[in-house]
């Protein structure tokens, strides 16, 4: 019996909206493309702290941070692709991963396991998701125009590296939560399906945003509720909700086109 | 006429490659001002440069305080970018009247607002970033290669929209182009380039047959423009 669903659902909740609200910025390839390889890095930093029994998602977002840092500074040194650059880091943290952990631990770090959320952490995760949203929605009209054109960005004195810096910390601190509910394999199902099912309805930017999080926020509790029924992990429950979502907004798709 | 831009001297190197050598020039304010020359050599650098976004040698003064307003070559279209007209135009200001008094200005009506990016023509999307970049009141227009596309019936041209904008603004524009009509039909000044200036001065003085082999490295076929305005 959980005694702590309260505690999951709202954490839930509120990571389920910052990683769809985060996801809708992902408009060009370019950006969305990080995110996948970038949770990834998480992998390691989980397993340290399911070995020394710390929290998963400090581990995960001091690999994150790091290995932000990192890319950046192999960015600058060999001139390759960001892409590749993570891709790299991506299969070594991996392999660094399956060297240390158990299989059982393994399972945890890659699908997640919710089952130890308490009252303390989920004050601490509602507070760091709300602090990411107001980062977000910060960054959102400069991201926005970076993503449509550099050019045009760089016309406007925007400086680029700055905010593809937060933008890469507020993905980081998303995947470092996400990676409780999820695991650190299926956290880009987080941000990346809810802006795909949103776009198929969007006219709009301010549609876009609203939906994005909203369908964030639905895979969540559909995904916990299903935990707590038939006692699945949580992480693919949760991935398989938002991907139900996904499909319904396809038939959908031509018949509605949303403006809020 | 007072001169809004001196560039003397300007060369740029990319990567230890030189793209443009010893460029000497000045743009005076109500001018239009074109770059002819062939793909690769050096236009968008120029341009992006005068916009301080290139390291350069020399120097390039712009007049004290001068608001730029800058159209990028080929900015991506992306289809399905689920953003709308005003939001685009929101990214720059918050002045809501001057988003709909811009789009009035580049020929469109406040319906076009609510539509979004990805329903309309390559040709409104030109249009809508002339107009994103009108946004501010710059006094100088800088334009990368309008393309004039196929021109519908009754519907104003880039080049006449252009005109018309620099009338009713009062707007200086440099403008980037290897479309010859342009330079003889629309410019006042002209500056050959292929890395270094080829021939610079009023169109009818200084684009001669010969300086256009000299530019594009061969023959080409040249219609006379002399009496084009």
């Amino acid at each position: 019996m959980l005694t702590n669903f309260f505690e999951i659902l709202i954490s839930g909740i509120f990571v389920g909206g910052v990683a769809g609200y985060l996801g809708s910025l992902m408009l060009s390839r370019k950006m969305t493309i990080v995110v996948d390889p970038l949770s990834h890095l998480a992998l390691p930093g989980v397993a340290l702290a399911l070995i020394f029994q710390k929290d998963v998602s400090l581990g995960a977002f001091l690999f994150l941070f790091f290995g932000t840092i990192l890319i950046w500074f192999l960015e600058q040194k060999t001139k390759l692709p960001t892409e590749a650059i993570i891709a790299i880091l991506f299969s070594v943290s991996l392999a660094v991963t399956f060297l240390f952990l158990s299989t059982e631990e393994i399972e945890k770090a890659l699908v997640g396991d919710i089952s130890k959320i308490g009252k303390t952490e989920s004050l601490i995760v509602v507070l760091i998701s709300l602090f990411v949203f107001f980062l977000i929605q910060k960054i959102y009209p400069k991201l926005t125009l970076i993503s449509i054109s550099e050019d045009l960005a760089r016309a406007e004195k925007i400086n680029l590296k700055k905010y593809q810096f937060l933008y890469l910390l507020s993905i980081s601190t998303i995947v470092a939560l996400g990676v409780k509910f999820v695991g650190g394999l299926l956290v880009a199902g987080l941000t990346a399906l809810p802006a795909a099912s949103a776009r198929n309805f969007s006219k709009n930017l301010k549609t876009f945003k609203f939906l994005s999080s909203f369908f964030g926020i639905l895979a969540l509790i559909f995904g916990i509720f299903l935990f707590k029924i038939i006692n699945f992990p949580a992480g693919p429950l949760i991935v398989i909700s938002g991907f139900l979502i996904f499909l319904i907004s396809i038939i959908f798709k031509k018949k509605l086109k949303l403006r809020i | 006429m007072e001169t809004i831009l001196k560039v003397e001297n300007l060369n740029v190197k990319l990567d230890d490659e030189l793209i443009i050598c010893n460029l000497s020039f000045e743009v005076k304010e109500g001018e239009v001002f074109t770059i002819l020359g062939p793909n690769g050599a050096g236009k968008t650098v120029l341009l992006k440069t005068l916009l301080g976004m290139f390291p350069y040698e020399g120097k390039i003064e712009w007049k004290k305080g001068i608001k730029i307003g800058y159209v990028p070559q080929r900015v991506p279209f992306v289809k399905d970018f689920p953003i709308s007209v005003e939001e685009l135009f929101r990214l720059k200001t918050k002045d809501k009247k001057e988003v709909k008094e811009t789009l009035k200005l580049v020929g469109f009506d406040e319906s076009f607002l609510k539509k979004n990016l990805g329903e309309i023509s390559s040709g409104q999307y030109q249009r809508i970033l002339v107009g994103w970049a009108l946004i501010g009141k710059p006094e100088v227009l800088l334009f990368d290669e309008p393309t004039s596309g196929i021109d519908i019936l009754g519907e104003e041209t880039i080049y006449q929209l252009l005109e018309r904008l620099k009338k009713e603004r009062n707007l200086t524009i440099i403008l980037v182009t290897h479309d010859l009509s342009v330079v003889f039909k629309f410019s006042d000044y002209v500056i050959c380039l292929n890395k270094c200036s080829v021939c610079q001065g009023k169109p009818q003085e200084v684009v001669t047959p010969e300086a256009l082999s000299k530019l594009y490295g061969q023959e080409i076929k040249f219609y006379n423009h002399y009496h084009a305005h």
